[in-house]
């Protein structure tokens, strides 16, 4: 039976994420904006509080538990609300809170998020409980993930890695990074595998740490990989080369996109909550009886914003839900990532807008949710890669015949 | 045709057959209820539609009277939801969007073009939509209904798969079940014993919910058409827009703002004096045969003040008509995104298909993705109103949606096309006159 909303279940865990996210990151948000490049210690206590989440139930905390699809599922038939869905749900509320404060949360990484989606059982037990980031980007590949130049040789038991990777979020601060790298460059993204590097591998050498426009508490880090050795065991699945490697890592994408889109659509409910509340405080309410046309154009103008964040969040949603049931969701995933990214930069620019002076200021956190806004439509697949990814869904297109 | 046919389906078939309705027989032979299960919704559609085979229409001004009166009146049942998040439509709203979009294929998308340049919907369209049910949705189970719970959102959903085909014959399908779900959800008892029996069955009266007014920056809570007291009566004066086969409708549900009420839905009988249709001929909606109905002095009992009167009642009125055509122009999006696609496929330029290029191709992902969070929001608020929960704002976002969403995709239907969009070779021009239609209309639909 449809129902479109947050399941009875879940309610505890968005209130509970709600509270952490007042509680702990707004007070600390401006803060660490400012001191850009420090660690947030607050967020220890919190990330063992979250480990203890993830732990016991599928009460999933900011996204790193992966997703692992059961063989044995229940009756097929069955609508399941699951981890992808409770995760998505709390990602919305800390980033209510703060963005770049969950993506500075210990143990919650990209990294993680791989980790526990294609590990072994082996892997799982050597790297489970520490902090994983992720290194994908190159100076010459961003978009185009296919075209990276690092690469893996086989060296008896080990596999040496060589090159430079860029925007590494969390890079700095994390115990592994997931290194992308080729094991054959004349094979094209077949021979891309991901390798767990330690941090404190005297190969992985760290170049700077950007500094940037918005979510400036998560550190973005740049290395470079110089004769970087890892066991052979540090290869992330499986290390034959084969065309469906690659799809199988592209996969992971359809597993993170919905909760890059979940970031996007709490950090938009962040700014129109806000704005609400100060345009009601100069004489303007919403008013969802009368035409929106017939309202002041604050109001018109808020409640276009309004169902923009709607259809994002349902979007958000569906995807979640679509791989909790274990329906292929590559489609929506992209579609809900390309909504929520576009529709938070337009929606906290356009609070900072309506409120004026005060949205600019900095007194206020509608200004700093604009500037951290606009990398939720740029990382894990930018706004056009979303479009290309769609575009190609619909269209029974190639990658060759739609570039 | 199906190989493997259950006992149900026969007997639904058989009985259809023995009673020798075609629509019914098209529904029970199609491989429709191969696909789907059949379950009480549809049994009791049947039965109903039998019933009314022997009944004696009088299509001009039939009087309405009171057949038996409950204590209280019947309502439908709210649905029980688990409590979990789910995109999936039970079994009997999928029954239902099945049926409904295997009529807009097979019936309405062919009638479609003719349908809209005569401004006429074939009367053998209407009789096969009253048969799958579309008149009763919103009446109580209790009073012989269809539906046994989850009606808004099944409303929704054959609204959208009826839009499909086309928007204006799902307009003019539709538009005399609003009349019905209305009296069935605010009617008193004896309003619904009096109106509701015409509409079960395939001989359901034209009837219209007239609340949109001839005028910019039309507000449904501020209304010009007012009805003040007068001895004991009513007394309405004003104008109603855009009502669907305005001239053959028996029955109307005026809004006006009533003197020491404020706005309320009045009960008139098309017999009444002081009425005249007018014809209102529009950019969309053209198969509904849109009319406008003026009313002057048009007096009515005190009893045609609908069910309490009160203001919250009809404030939801008029949100669940804002979802009732968002999901006609969910439905007719959709039906853009479904046609533009093999068309950028198979035309080519400079030598390849122009979907190869990504300001085509964008778009069309852009037509995906807010046609897509159109649907979502639309479903959301339909089933809030099911379960009795509040939906105002739900509502007004999905009506927000498909204005605007809506109307941009209609125009990127065109645009896509470029000049074979603009000439009505195609159907994407007849879209972008139904979807800026869809985003002004108030009223005249219900879910």
């Amino acid at each position: 039976m449809i129902n479109l909303e947050i399941p009875k279940k879940y309610k505890p865990l968005a209130t509970q994420a709600n509270q952490v996210a007042t509680e702990v990151f707004r007070p600390i948000s401006r803060k660490y904006d400012e001191a850009e490049h420090s660690y947030p210690k607050e967020l220890d206590m919190l990330a063992s509080l979250i480990d203890g989440m993830n732990e016991g139930s599928d009460l999933g905390g900011a996204g790193a538990t992966g997703v692992r699809r059961s063989a044995n599922g229940s009756d097929p038939g069955e609508n399941r609300n699951g981890s992808n869905l409770s995760t998505v749900l709390g990602v919305i509320e800390l980033c209510w809170g703060d963005v770049g404060l969950l993506l500075s949360m210990p143990r919650q990484g990209l990294g993680n998020s791989a980790i526990a989606s294609v590990a072994t059982d082996e892997q799982l037990e050597r790297y489970g409980g520490k902090w994983a980031a992720m290194a994908i980007t190159e100076p010459e590949a961003g978009s185009d993930s296919a075209a990276i130049r690092t690469t893996a040789e086989l060296d008896g038991d080990e596999y040496v890695l060589n090159g430079e990777k860029i925007f590494v979020t969390s890079g700095d601060r994390a115990d592994l990074i997931v290194v992308w790298a080729t094991l054959d460059r004349s094979k094209g993204r077949a021979a891309i595998k991901s390798f767990i590097v330690e941090r404190d591998n005297p190969g992985l050498k760290l170049d700077r740490l950007e500094h940037k426009l918005g979510i400036r508490a998560s550190d973005t880090a740049n290395f470079t990989l110089q004769d970087c050795r890892v066991p052979r065991e540090a290869l992330l699945g499986d290390p034959e080369v084969k065309e469906k490697g690659f799809a199988g890592v592209m996969e992971t994408f359809d597993n993170t996109r919905p909760l890059v889109a979940a970031m996007a659509v709490g950090v938009t409910r962040a700014a129109l909550e806000e704005t609400r509340r100060r345009l009601a405080s100069a004489g303007v309410e919403i008013d969802y009886d009368a035409p929106a046309l017939s309202q002041p154009a604050a109001a018109a103008r808020f409640l276009e914003m309004e169902a923009d964040y709607e259809a994002a969040w349902l979007l958000t949603l569906q995807a979640a839900w679509m791989a909790d049931n274990s329906k292929p969701n590559s489609l929506q995933a992209s579609m809900a990532k390309a909504k929520a990214g576009r529709t938070c930069v337009d929606v906290t620019l356009g609070c900072v807008e309506l409120c004026g002076a005060v949205g600019l200021g900095e007194t206020e956190l509608l200004e700093k949710w604009s500037r951290d806004a606009k990398i939720l439509d740029i990382f894990e697949g930018t706004q056009q890669i979303q479009l290309l990814i769609v575009a190609r869904q619909l269209l029974g297109k190639t990658s060759s015949e739609l570039r | 045709m199906s190989t493997t046919i259950t006992d149900a389906d026969r007997g639904v078939a058989e009985r259809a057959m023995g009673i020798g309705l075609r629509g019914l027989n098209w529904l029970a032979g199609s491989d429709l209820l191969d696909r789907i299960r059949i379950r009480k919704g549809l049994e009791r559609a049947l039965f109903q539609g039998t019933k009314s085979g022997f009944r004696t229409a009088t299509v001009a001004g039939r009087t309405f009277k009171a057949a038996q009166s409950l204590g209280k009146p019947a309502r439908q049942s709210r649905s029980q939801s688990k409590g979990l998040f789910d995109v999936t439509p039970d079994d009997e709203q999928a029954m239902f969007q099945e049926a409904g979009r295997a009529f807009a294929a097979e019936k309405i998308r062919p009638a479609a073009k003719a349908a809209d340049d005569e401004r006429a919907t074939p009367p053998e369209i209407l009789a096969q939509a009253a048969e799958i049910g579309v008149a009763m949705l919103g009446v109580p189970a209790e009073l012989g209904g269809v539906v046994e719970e989850g009606a808004a959102t099944t409303a929704a959903l054959i609204g959208e798969a009826l839009a499909h085909g086309d928007m204006g014959i799902a307009y003019a399908a539709l538009a005399p079940g609003a009349v019905a779900t209305a009296i069935g959800l605010w009617g008193s008892a004896e309003q619904e014993a009096t109106y509701l029996p015409a509409f079960i069955g395939e001989d359901a009266p034209a009837a219209a919910l007239a609340i949109l007014e001839p005028r910019p920056l039309f507000d449904p809570l501020k209304l010009a058409t007012t009805a003040r007291r007068e001895g004991g009566d009513w007394v309405l004066e004003g104008a109603k827009s855009l009502i669907a086969r305005a001239g053959e409708c028996e029955l109307f549900l005026v809004a006006a703002d009533a003197e020491d009420v404020g706005p309320a839905l009045f009960i008139v009988e098309s017999k009444t004096k002081g009425l005249t249709i007018e014809d209102e001929p529009a950019m969309g909606l053209r198969p509904a045969a849109t009319g406008r109905l003026i009313l002057e002095g048009a007096r009515v009992p005190a009893s045609a003040i609908l069910g309490e009167s009160r203001r919250a009642d009809y404030v939801e009125c008029v949100g669940r008509a804002r979802i009732a055509w968002a999901s006609l122009s969910v439905g007719t999006a959709q039906a853009v995104l479904d046609y533009v696609i093999p068309y950028v496929n198979d035309r080519h330029a400079f030598g390849e298909p122009i979907s190869n290029r990504q300001g085509v191709a964008f778009t069309v992902s852009d037509i995906g993705i807010e046609s897509g969070g159109m649907r979502l929001a639309t479903y959301r608020a339909a089933a809030r109103a099911d379960r009795g929960a509040e939906f105002a704002r739900e509502a007004a976002l999905a009506r927000r949606l498909c204005a605007q969403k809506g109307m941009k995709i209609g125009s990127d239907g065109v645009q896509l096309l470029g000049g074979h969009g603009f000439v009505k070779e195609h159907p994407v021009e007849r879209w972008y006159r139904d979807l800026r239609s869809a985003g002004v209309m108030e009223g005249a639909l219900l879910v």
